[in-house]
C-alpha cells in the first residue's frame, strides 16, 4: 500500500541533477571547468518566473529539505519540513522552492567525495578551497539555467543566512527579499575555536591519511568526524535544552553504593548517536572545507570592514530572526546585521524569538517563529501576485 | 483610526524617514506611509504587536526601550515618534534628549495627569486614578513616570526644546475646554518638538 503523507507535506520528491558546463571562476583564483549540482524543487514555477524562493542550506544540510524520498514509513522528512510545504511559511502552493546541495558538499553535487574529471581520482583534499561567493555564483548559474531572473526571496539559517546576505551584495537586483535566520556577518574567535576543535578531531584520526582516505579505499576517519560533530552538537543546544531533554538520567550503570559499574549518561548516548549518524552521512573533507569557508567569511571585509557600506549595495528587503538562547550565533550578531541595515537605510524587520533551544531552534517548528515567518512570506507572495 | 494619528500625520513632512518608539501593531507607521509617503522603522517588544507589524509589511525591530537609543546615529531620522510610552520610561528626560539626538524633530503623545478626573480621584476618593486611558491599578501599572501638561512644558523650557506644535485631546465634558485650560481639561497631549 502506498504511504499516505501528511497533508502539509510536499510528499514524495525526487532530487534532480544539473551539469553546469560553464566554467566557474573561483575566488581563490582557481577555476572549475564545470560541475554538478544536485537540487530539489517544491511547488510550481509560475509563468512569469517570479515566485521562486532559494533556500540555502547550513553546514550539515543538503538539497533534501522537505518531503520524502520513499514509501518507507520509517523515513524521516527533509531537514526543513517545519518550514516548507502547503500552508507553511514557504508555502508550496504559492512559491517554487529551490534547494541545491552546495558544491564542496557531499550529497551529490561536486565535492571532495566526487571524482575530479581531469584525473579520474577523488578530489579529496585537493578540492579547490571555496568561499561563500563561489557558492553564490554557482547558485546564480543554477538560477540562470532555471530561467529565474529574480528570486522572490532567498532564505537561510546559520551559514545559509550568510549566503543570503552575500547574494544581496553580489547580485542585488536578483532578489526581492533576504531572510537571514540565526546568522552572523562573520564568525567570532570563539566560533573559529570550535571549528579548530573539529579540525583537530578529524585530522588526528589515523584513518584520515591526509584526506586521501577515499583513494586508499580503506577505513574513513569516522571516529574523528563523529567527535567533530559531537563537539559542534554541544554548541547547537543550550544548557537548559540539555537539562530538559536528558536531565542526569543514566543510560547504563548505577549510582548505588557498594556497586562498581560503567556509567553512561543519556546525554552521552545522545551525543554518541549524533556523532555516528553524522559520520555515516557526511564526508570529512567536505566538513573541513566548509569549516574553513566559515572561518574565512566576513561579509564586510571588501567594503573596508564597514557593514554599513556593504549593505548600502543591497536593494532587497530583509527579515532577520535570532533566538534568545543561541550561543553559537548570538542574538547580538543578528542585532549587528540589523543595525548596519538600518544605518544603510535598508528595509528590515528583526525578530528575537525567546526559546531555550539554542542555535538548533532555526530548524524547529516553534510557533512564534513559524507564525511570523509565514506572515512575512505571505506579504512576499502578495507582492509578486500584484 | 486613532485620533492622535490623524493629528500627527500633518506634522510629518512628506517623504520623511521616521522612527516610532513603541510602535504597537504599526498602525501609525502604516498611516504615515499612506498619507505622508514616510518610511522607517518601529521598535516594539510585544510579540503580538510585532506580528501585526509584519502582517502590515511595516519594518519592525524587536527591542525593549532602554535608557538610550544607541543603535541609532545622530540625526539619522527626520522625525522620532513616541505615542503613549513616555510614562513607561525609566528616564523620560534622557529618552526625550535621545529622541532629539537621533531625529531632527520628535512627536510625543502622553496622558495628562493633570486632567480633572485624575485630580478628583485623588482628591475625593483618595485613590490612585483608574480612568479610560489609565486602566491599571497602582501596583501593576507599567506607567512609572506620569506628568501633566504643565510639567512637560516646564521640562521643555528647562532643556531648551522648541514646541513646534501641540494638540490637546479630550472627550465628554472637558472637550470644549481642553484648549482653553489644557492642564485641567486635556485627557491626552500631543507635542511636536525640535531642538
Amino acid at each position: 500500500m502506498p504511504r499516505v503523507f501528511p497533508a502539509d507535506s510536499v510528499g514524495l520528491v525526487k532530487p534532480q541533477t544539473m551539469q553546469i558546463e560553464q566554467p566557474l571562476q573561483l575566488a581563490c583564483g582557481q577555476q572549475m571547468d564545470g560541475y554538478r549540482l544536485v537540487y530539489e524543487t517544491y511547488g510550481r514555477l509560475n509563468a512569469d518566473k517570479t515566485n521562486a524562493v532559494l533556500v540555502c542550506h547550513a553546514l550539515s544540510g543538503h538539497h533534501h529539505a522537505a518531503g520524502y524520498h520513499s514509501d518507507d514509513p520509517r523515513e524521516k522528512p527533509g531537514w526543513w519540513e517545519a518550514c516548507i510545504g502547503p500552508g507553511k511559511p514557504l508555502d508550496t502552493r504559492r512559491f517554487y522552492v529551490v534547494v541545491p546541495n552546495n558544491i564542496g558538499g557531499c550529497h551529490g553535487s561536486s565535492g571532495p567525495n566526487t571524482r575530479n574529471p581531469a584525473t579520474g581520482r577523488y578530489w579529496g583534499p585537493d578540492f579547490p578551497p571555496l568561499r561563500f561567493r563561489d557558492w553564490v555564483q554557482s547558485q546564480r548559474q543554477l538560477a540562470d539555467r532555471l530561467g529565474i531572473d529574480c528570486w522572490a526571496a532567498i532564505v537561510g539559517g546559520s551559514l545559509g543566512g550568510m549566503q543570503a546576505m552575500r547574494w544581496a551584495l553580489e547580485y542585488p537586483e536578483r532578489l526581492r527579499h533576504a531572510v537571514v535566520i540565526a546568522s552572523a556577518m562573520a564568525l567570532t574567535p570563539l566560533n573559529i575555536a570550535f571549528n579548530a576543535l573539529a579540525r583537530q578531531a578529524i585530522t588526528a584520526d589515523p584513518a584520515f591519511c591526509g584526506g586521501r582516505y577515499l583513494d586508499q579505499g580503506g577505513a574513513r576517519p569516522d571516529v574523528g568526524l563523529a567527535l567533530a560533530r559531537m563537539t559542534a552538537q554541544v554548541t547547537y543546544l543550550s544548557d537548559s535544552a540539555f537539562a530538559q531533554r536528558f536531565g542526569r538520567a543514566l543510560r547504563q550503570g548505577s549510582f548505588a553504593r557498594g556497586q562498581v559499574s560503567e556509567l553512561q549518561f543519556e546525554v552521552e548516548s545522545y551525543l554518541d548517536y549524533k556523532g555516528k549518524q553524522f559520520s555515516a552521512d557526511f564526508d570529512a573533507n567536505s566538513y573541513l572545507l566548509i569549516l574553513r569557508m566559515l572561518d574565512f567569511f566576513d561579509l564586510a571585509r571588501e567594503y573596508d570592514d564597514d557593514p554599513v557600506a556593504a549593505f548600502s549595495h543591497a536593494l532587497c528587503k530583509f527579515l532577520v530572526i535570532s533566538f534568545s538562547s543561541d550561543w553559537r550565533f548570538l542574538p547580538e550578531r543578528s542585532r549587528e546585521i540589523t543595525r548596519a541595515l538600518i544605518a544603510a537605510g535598508r528595509d528590515v524587520s528583526h525578530l528575537e524569538i525567546a526559546t531555550d533551544r539554542g542555535h538548533d531552534a532555526f530548524l524547529l517548528p516553534l510557533p512564534r517563529y513559524i507564525d511570523a515567518f509565514a506572515a512575512y512570506m505571505r506579504n512576499v507572495g502578495d507582492e509578486i501576485s500584484q | 483610526m486613532r485620533i492622535d494619528h490623524r493629528i500627527i500625520a500633518p506634522w510629518v513632512a512628506p517623504g520623511s524617514r521616521v522612527l516610532d518608539l513603541g510602535c504597537g501593531d504599526g498602525a501609525l507607521l502604516a498611516h504615515l506611509r499612506e498619507t505622508r509617503n514616510a518610511s522607517g522603522y518601529g521598535l516594539e517588544n510585544s510579540a503580538e504587536a510585532i506580528r501585526g507589524c509584519v502582517e502590515r509589511g511595516i519594518n519592525v525591530i524587536e527591542k525593549s526601550l532602554e535608557r538610550e537609543l544607541d543603535d541609532f546615529g545622530d540625526n539619522s531620522f527626520d522625525t522620532v515618534l513616541m505615542t503613549f510610552a513616555l510614562q513607561v520610561m525609566k528616564h523620560p528626560d534622557i529618552m526625550l534628549a535621545e529622541m532629539l539626538r537621533v531625529g531632527r524633530e520628535c512627536i510625543i503623545t502622553f496622558p495628562n495627569f493633570g486632567h480633572l478626573p485624575v485630580r478628583l480621584a485623588l482628591l475625593f476618593r483618595g485613590r490612585m486614578p483608574v480612568t479610560r486611558r489609565l486602566t491599571y491599578q497602582w501596583y501593576d501599572t507599567p506607567n512609572i513616570h506620569f506628568c501633566t501638561v504643565a510639567d512637560f512644558e516646564a521640562l521643555c523650557r528647562a532643556k531648551g526644546y522648541r514646541i513646534r506644535n501641540r494638540a490637546m485631546l479630550s472627550r465628554g465634558f472637558s472637550a470644549p475646554l481642553k484648549d482653553l485650560w489644557p492642564n485641567l481639561f486635556a485627557e491626552t497631549a500631543v507635542y511636536h518638538l525640535s531642538n
